[in-house]
């Protein structure tokens, strides 16, 4: 059995970083795949819904109905910004190592906005901007191929 | 990186209809994108506590420390203040003994650790002389087919030099050679 006692009392306490990290990897299945596939191609996939309408990014099934959604189309790479937001609390592995914006941009073709970053000042941000995107020199098939948006002109 | 090989759905279990890519120029010429990297890292600022403060500190000079409960008189390591089956805080501190026995084990054959840790390798619950709970650690210079549980393990130390405070001081655990605990010093444990 033990043979020493010690009575706790106060006490500087340790203090350390603790890491976790797990290293997903995550099937996309056909449609978000296709959609991915698009970015890393330079481009934009959107999907069309029972009604019609353009879902840009493409989802599996309708929101209103849940049917399943087949018909791909293309999005153009040109936009306006429908809603946005200064992020002033910048982390790591986000668009910018500054102060930026995000917005909600609407692509041409496209029915409902997909979020981005906003590569412009603070002053010139304003919904109805018109923007394009700004894809990166290297292309893998992930949300980081989207570099940001840049207002056209 | 490659691409892992897609899998086969039992059919009926699930399904999607086929894709009509009729309207778009060019994306059935590409390899498609199945699946992507999507990696999620927390970074916390950890603080022990006061009780497993005493505990690192301890194992900072090489001993193993424990705490026992007032009531039932059970001793836990590693220490967190208070009994976890009385809730009472804990005020005594006890030095364990540097031999345990095994009292749990798994031959581990997936690489979780990204080749930091040669496969099979085997974990282990060890029970301390003078502890009523088991701590995890890895067993070597055992061939993993020859482990069992009530094997009697010592633990294998870092140089003095490089102690810390920390359990990783503990490199691994090693068989003693004595013989194994009888089953029912350990029965209360496996």
């Amino acid at each position: 059995m033990p043979d020493e006692a010690t009575t706790i009392g106060e006490e500087d306490v340790l203090r350390a970083p603790l890491t976790l990290e797990y290293p997903f990897r995550r099937t996309t299945g056909p449609v978000i795949g296709a959609f991915f596939t698009g970015l890393r191609e330079g481009r934009f996939i959107g999907i069309e819904d029972e009604q019609g309408r353009v879902l840009c990014p493409p989802v599996e099934y309708d929101p209103l109905t849940g049917g399943p959604l087949t018909k791909l189309v293309a999005v153009g790479s040109e936009g306006e910004v429908v809603n946005w937001t200064w992020n002033t609390n910048v982390r790591e592995g986000q668009p910018f190592d500054r102060p930026f914006a995000w917005a909600m941009v609407k692509l041409d073709g496209a029915d409902t906005p997909i979020l981005h970053a906003v590569d412009v000042p603070k002053e010139a941000i304003v919904n109805g901007l018109r923007v394009r995107a700004r894809f990166a020199d290297e292309r893998i098939g992930s949300l980081a191929d989207l570099e940001c948006f840049e207002p056209v002109g | 990186m490659s691409e892992p090989a897609p899998i086969d759905l039992p059919a009926g279990l699930w399904s999607q209809p086929a894709l009509d890519t009729s309207a778009i120029d060019g994306l059935d010429a590409v390899e498609p994108v199945q699946s992507l990297r999507a990696p999620a890292t927390l970074y916390y600022d950890y603080t022990p506590g006061v009780a497993t403060t005493l505990f690192l500190r301890a194992i900072a000079e090489k001993k193993l420390t424990g705490e026992v409960c007032p009531e039932s008189g059970k001793v836990y390591i590693p220490p967190r203040g208070v009994s976890p089956t009385s809730g009472l805080v804990t005020t005594e501190l006890v030095e364990l003994a540097h031999v345990g026995t095994m009292v749990g084990f798994c031959i581990v054959n997936l690489d979780f650790t990204g080749n930091a840790q040669e496969i099979p390798y085997v974990s282990a619950l060890i029970l301390l002389d003078g502890a009523d709970v088991p701590v995890y650690g890895l067993v070597r210079e055992i061939p993993y087919d020859e482990v069992r549980v009530g094997m009697r393990l010592e633990p294998v130390w870092v140089e003095d030099s490089e102690l810390t405070t920390s359990f990783e001081n503990i490199k691994w655990w090693k068989p003693t050679g004595e013989p194994d605990a009888s089953t029912s010093d350990i029965a209360d444990h496996v």
